[in-house]
């Protein structure tokens, strides 16, 4: 066990260090901070002042070389644009965006798995077609576009909802978040559901894979013919053998969930990490793209490696290895 | 998560002459799924033959007219035609704009999965045949792509190659090939261990012959699954990664970047701006989907989703 | 997407949700503000930009302010006056507090001037504005400022610098002025919370020299997203949003709900032409062989100048919120000329002058511009290059991200030089009088004096170079004034840039709200009232 981890701890840093090359090297070539973060009346002489203070005169290895020796000290760079640590500014958002992707993820399991459970139990009724077409049209809305008609339907023409931004928030173990005060939630609903649409489809599709499987299993027959009560069957027996699926795939959807919440806090001006990666690449601000990276593949290796240990807690038949196939 | 055979709800079929005709009267028994092929059919013969039937060559800056911006639905433009779908804000005919959009997206979209299988299919099968160290290497890579949000990967992509068509397909072949060398060589496994590849091995062919002959033939079906469902998934990442700014340029909107500019208009009244669009690219992908969908089921080639 | 069943809606919401989801009551003088750009930092030396200087005026203030047309207006400064043409002296306004109680002196204004231009990781700091003055402490409540030559833009320069405290500031960094521990001034609201990416919140200041502000609190909320930022406003979530896009003003206007305050801006979004190579890159001939550049040609430039429908651009890409534009600023501003006006549509005109100038035949070329800089900026380019191709000059667009857009028409060439041959660029007069679009657009370009630091067209024109030198130098305002219409005349007639319309500043705020709009695209609180 202690072996597979650190396996995985290692292979996360290659990732790591191979991402932080890449995104070096690519935005470097794509374009310069420099020319968008300076004011109009700027001289030339002022302008070279500058690059020179943040090294961006020096040859690409060199500040590459630079970049890593501070990085082993734990010193990710300061952002250009706003002359902070950077990894001070991605923790500084990452409680937002966490409290979002989670909550959406809850939406998606409390409502998916009965959904899906009902389509999979009653495959021919309308109903569960229903449900299975509009799982269908979750994976293909785009979620830009929804989110907008949320905004326009449930803040503008209802006025229910407040349209954008993350409301009021209050400390709960040390972080602010948004749950526990009327306000906060109410500026939760929209983005979380916005988010939630296309794992929620998945979900659906999942339960009612797994549901139908079960439902042919001889253990499911054999309590129906027992005379089990039906809900007991389903609550006992299908749940049990659903959970296994979705529990894996949404463990590492949670890492998609907090990727994709990029699309919906830029639409609803959430102050998450995603929204700041995406004002980071437009202004090429390289010291928090690399950092946003490294934050992120750690985050994501955690959450696989959490997956993995209740996979193996869950069904007993899964042994941890390198190669999980 | 492997879904069983579904075969139970199958209508009975006259005796089939042919694993294509059994294929196709299996595809099309069923009516949601038979529409969405011809919605589909006629959306890519809509994309194919955009410059013969759009009104207008939106590219060409001689024929559109900044004085016909933001007209609506059934207005005539300063062309003499009329705007149908009515114009956007740099006086493009809507459904012209539409038409070429439709063949950027589809063609993005059919580009970076034909590419990305190609690629994903010969790593796959390389890994399934050779086994060893280069298939353990090439999984620890798979995998440790697929670990990673497809948003992200792409996102950060195109952040460092820049904006273009080349590089939008650059980034989501990137982006795609993993799933299909999993996906490839997981049934390429499983096909290695049957009678007829030990006959083939027996018959001392050379390798490429039994992988090109015979293993590739029989991965296919789950191919053509992951290839369909991919394809929509990629139409609808690029349309994203174009609504964040960092997708396609300007110059040649796809679906995806007409509804990213139209959006700012989505409060003035000016719904037929983006809301064509989106519906163009929601029909698109959703009838992607509903084929891919009705292929799983008839292939079954007990995929994951 | 018609707003159809809105009765409907409305009754449902009043029936089911009126009680669940009715919002918070609001204290009644609480301000909420959705501002388009969210300043970078809390440290008024850390960058200036627009949305910094906006949110940074409530808290600090200057020794020179500007009103809302740009003017100069006594600030922490009661007067200045040039003692000789090399010396200014500026006498401190009395009485005035810090938010913690201590009062501020001419040691303020020289630790200030020290710290301004200093500011690690600045990336574009008030050195341009300090470097090469000298401040000296007379006695607690007068300062002067010294020059090696004679300087006549020394009040304008001194009205961008925001003063800071130097009890508080000494020693401090950027992040402590984030957190708030050295965010200390002595403006009319003290700073209250920083939470980047979601808000920006300040508080009364009850010591205040001046008269009190209308408000209690004021919340700044940075959203992006422009069709967001309206939803904000009309779901009632802000009470006033800053960078109206002028896709909503149509509807906005017509909103009973909803008030618009508006005023020409000091920017001018122009195009700016390729003068220093015979070879250009993007310009062909019709047939793909290289030619002669063409922009050299005086008549070609004019040509290109009357073909553009300005009247079209400012009402079909614009939606009318521009005004269309025959100099650097509008009229209202300092060392503007009163002869040049927009040059009219003539589209025959135009080709004659093209054909006189042996070009009957057109050409071909590739004009570039940022698609995220400015209002419309990639629509107002396609527009044109429609015009352009019904010259028969055959005009493809290529439109990029600011941070590509801006290196590459800087110094993208092999050589260092502008990479582009016609491209559609901005300028804002943060000084908001003539000399700083003359200065950094059309004076020769050199690094060393700090000149045409943005002439991105190489435009090069002795006798242009000569008045302005002469004007830069003038301290006595009427002739420098004189001066710099001028130069701007000679500069515009020799059509050194093509100006196309200046912008348009456009707040949107909730009925029985008013504000006095701003040329500098500031949005200041206290200048926002309520009532009738």
């Amino acid at each position: 066990m202690s072996v597979f981890i650190l396996r995985r701890l290692l292979q996360s840093l290659a990732v790591v260090l191979a991402m932080s090359l890449i995104v070096f090297v690519g935005i470097h070539v794509v374009g310069d901070p420099v020319h968008i973060l300076i004011s109009d009346d700027m001289t030339q002489q002022e302008i070279e002042r500058f690059v020179q203070r943040l090294g961006l005169d020096r040859p690409l290895h060199e500040q590459y070389l630079h970049f890593l020796w501070n990085a082993l000290q734990g010193d990710l760079g300061n952002s250009f644009v706003q002359g902070e640590p950077a990894l001070k500014l991605i923790l500084q958002r990452m409680p937002a965006t966490v409290e979002l992707a989670l909550v959406a993820f809850i939406i998606a399991v409390v409502f998916g798995i009965p959904l899906g459970m009902f389509a999979g139990l009653y495959p021919e009724s309308i109903a569960g077609r229903a449900i299975m077409s509009g799982s269908i049209l979750g994976f293909s809305l785009p979620t830009f576009w929804v989110g907008l008609m949320m905004i326009m339907v449930f803040a503008v023409m209802l006025g229910w909802l407040p349209s954008t931004g993350r409301g009021e928030t209050t400390a709960f173990l040390g972080v602010q978040v948004s749950f526990l005060s009327w306000d906060g939630l109410r500026h939760l609903l929209l983005p979380a559901v916005n988010l939630a649409l296309f794992k929620l489809a998945l979900v659906t599709r999942l339960a009612r894979a797994g549901t139908r499987e079960a439902a042919l299993q001889d253990y499911v027959r054999f309590a129906r013919a027992k005379g089990l009560a039906p809900g007991r069957i389903i609550m006992v027996h299908v749940l049990k053998n659903i959970l296994i699926p979705v529990v894996t795939v949404l463990g590492l959807e949670l890492g998609g969930l907090i990727a994709f919440s990029v699309v919906t806090e830029t639409v609803f001006a959430w102050p998450g990490m995603g929204k700041l990666l995406i004002d980071s690449i437009q202004r090429l601000d390289r010291p928090v793209v690399v950092a946003y990276l490294i934050v992120t593949v750690l985050m994501f290796v955690l959450i696989n490696l959490v997956v993995d240990i209740l996979y193996s807690v869950l069904d007993p038949r899964v042994r941890l290895s390198e190669a999980k196939h | 998560m492997s879904a069983v055979p579904e075969r139970l709800d199958a209508p009975a079929l006259p005796a089939p002459e042919s694993p294509w005709r059994r294929f196709a009267a299996s595809f099309f028994s069923d009516r949601i799924a038979t529409a969405s092929f011809a919605l589909l059919l006629l959306l890519v013969l809509a994309a194919l033959a955009a410059p013969l039937i759009a009104p207008q060559n939106p590219y060409d800056l001689g024929t559109v007219s900044v004085l016909d911006a933001r007209l609506a639905p059934g207005e005539k433009g300063g062309a003499g035609f009329t705007l149908w779908l009515g114009a956007d804000g740099a006086g493009r005919d809507m459904l012209s704009a539409m038409l070429y959009g439709l063949r950027i997206s589809l063609g993005v979209g059919v580009a970076s999965g034909l590419i990305a299988l190609v690629l994903g299919m010969t790593i796959g099968l390389a890994a399934a045949w050779r086994g060893g160290k280069f298939d353990a290497f090439v999984m620890r890579v798979v995998d440790v792509q697929l670990s990673f949000p497809a948003i992200l990967v792409a996102l950060i992509l195109v952040a460092i190659l820049g904006k273009g068509i080349d590089k939008v397909i650059l980034a989501l072949v990137m982006v795609q090939w993993a799933y299909y060398a999993r996906t490839v060589r997981g049934t390429a496994l499983v096909e290695r261990q049957k009678e007829y590849i030990e006959a083939a091995q027996c018959l001392a062919l050379p390798g490429w012959r039994i992988v090109l002959r015979h293993l590739l033939p029989n991965c296919l079906a789950p191919m053509i699954v992951v290839g369909t469902l991919q394809t929509a998934h990629a139409i609808s990442l690029e349309a994203t990664l174009s609504f964040l700014g960092v997708g396609l340029p300007q110059t040649e909107p796809s679906l995806g970047l007409l509804i990213a500019n139209g959006f700012e208009y989505m409060l003035s009244g000016k719904y037929w701006i983006s809301f064509y669009p989106g519906l163009a690219l929601l029909v698109t992908i959703m009838s992607i989907n509903l084929v891919g969908d009705r292929l799983r089921d008839v292939l079954n080639p007990r995929l994951e989703r | 997407m018609k707003i159809v069943g809105r009765g409907a809606a409305a009754c449902f919401s009043a029936l089911f949700a009126a009680s669940l989801f009715a919002s918070a009551p609001l204290h009644a003088q609480d301000l909420r503000i959705g501002v388009a750009s969210e300043p970078t930092s809390m440290d008024p030396h850390f960058h200036n930009l627009t949305p910094n200087n906006s949110v940074m005026g409530h808290v600090f203030e200057r020794l020179v302010e500007q009103d809302d047309k740009q003017r100069l207006v006594p600030g922490l400064a009661e007067s200045w006056r040039a003692v000789d043409p090399t010396t200014w002296e500026f006498k401190l306004r009395k009485g005035v507090k810090f938010h913690d109680g201590t009062p501020f002196t001419a040691d303020d204004v020289v630790f200030t001037f020290e710290r301004a231009p200093n500011v690690e990781g600045s990336p574009s700091s008030f050195g341009t504005y300090i470097r090469g003055k000298t401040v000296t402490k007379v006695d607690d409540h007068t300062v002067n400022i010294k020059t090696a030559t004679p300087y006549p833009l020394m009040p304008n320069d001194v009205s961008t610098v925001f003063i800071v405290s130097r009890k508080n500031g000494s020693g401090a960094r950027t992040p402590d002025y984030n957190s708030g521990k050295a965010a200390i001034g002595t403006g009319p609201f003290r700073f209250a919370e920083y939470a980047p990416g979601n808000r920006i919140t300040v508080q009364r200041n009850k010591l205040y020299w001046g008269a009190q502000p209308p408000w209690d609190k004021v919340t700044f909320r940075p959203i992006k997203s422009d069709p967001s930022r309206v939803a904000a406003l009309l779901a009632g979530d802000v009470d006033l949003i800053d960078e109206v896009p002028s896709t909503d003003m149509e509807r906005l206007k017509k909103d009973p709900k909803v008030t618009i305050a508006q005023t020409v801006s000091n920017r001018i979004i122009y195009l700016h032409l390729d003068h220093f190579r015979d070879d250009s890159p993007y310009i062909q001939g019709k047939d793909g062989k290289p030619i002669k550049n063409p922009l050299r040609d005086r008549r070609v430039r004019q040509a290109i100048s009357m073909a553009i429908d300005r009247d079209a651009i400012v009402s079909r890409v614009m939606e009318g919120v521009a005004i269309k534009a025959g100099q650097l600023l509008p009229d209202s501003f300092f060392g503007v000329s009163t002869k040049l006006k927009p040059v009219p549509y003539n589209l025959e005109g135009a080709k004659k002058l093209l054909a006189e100038a042996g070009f009957q035949n057109g050409f071909r070329m590739t004009v570039h511009g940022p698609n995220d800089r400015y209002p419309n900026d990639a629509k107002i380019l396609e527009a044109v290059a429609q015009m352009l191709t019904r010259l028969g000059i055959e005009t493809k667009v290529e439109t990029m991200t600011s941070s590509v857009f801006f290196r590459e028409a800087s110094s993208g060439s092999p050589q260092k030089e502008p990479k582009f041959s016609f491209i559609l660029v901005g300028w804002g007069s943060g000084t908001g009088e003539a000399s700083s679009p003359l200065k950094s657009l059309l004076a020769t370009y050199n690094r060393d004096k700090g000149m045409g630091a943005s002439n991105r067209g190489r435009y090069s024109n002795p006798e242009f170079d000569k008045v302005l030198a002469e004007a830069l130098a003038t301290v006595d305002d009427p002739k420098r004034k004189a001066l710099l219409a001028q130069a701007t005349e000679i500069a515009i007639e020799d059509v050194g840039i093509i100006p196309l319309h200046y912008q348009v500043n456009t707040w949107a705020l909730k009925k029985g709200f008013t504000y006095t709009p701003r040329t500098d695209e500031n949005t200041r609180a206290d200048e926002v009232k309520k009532g009738n």
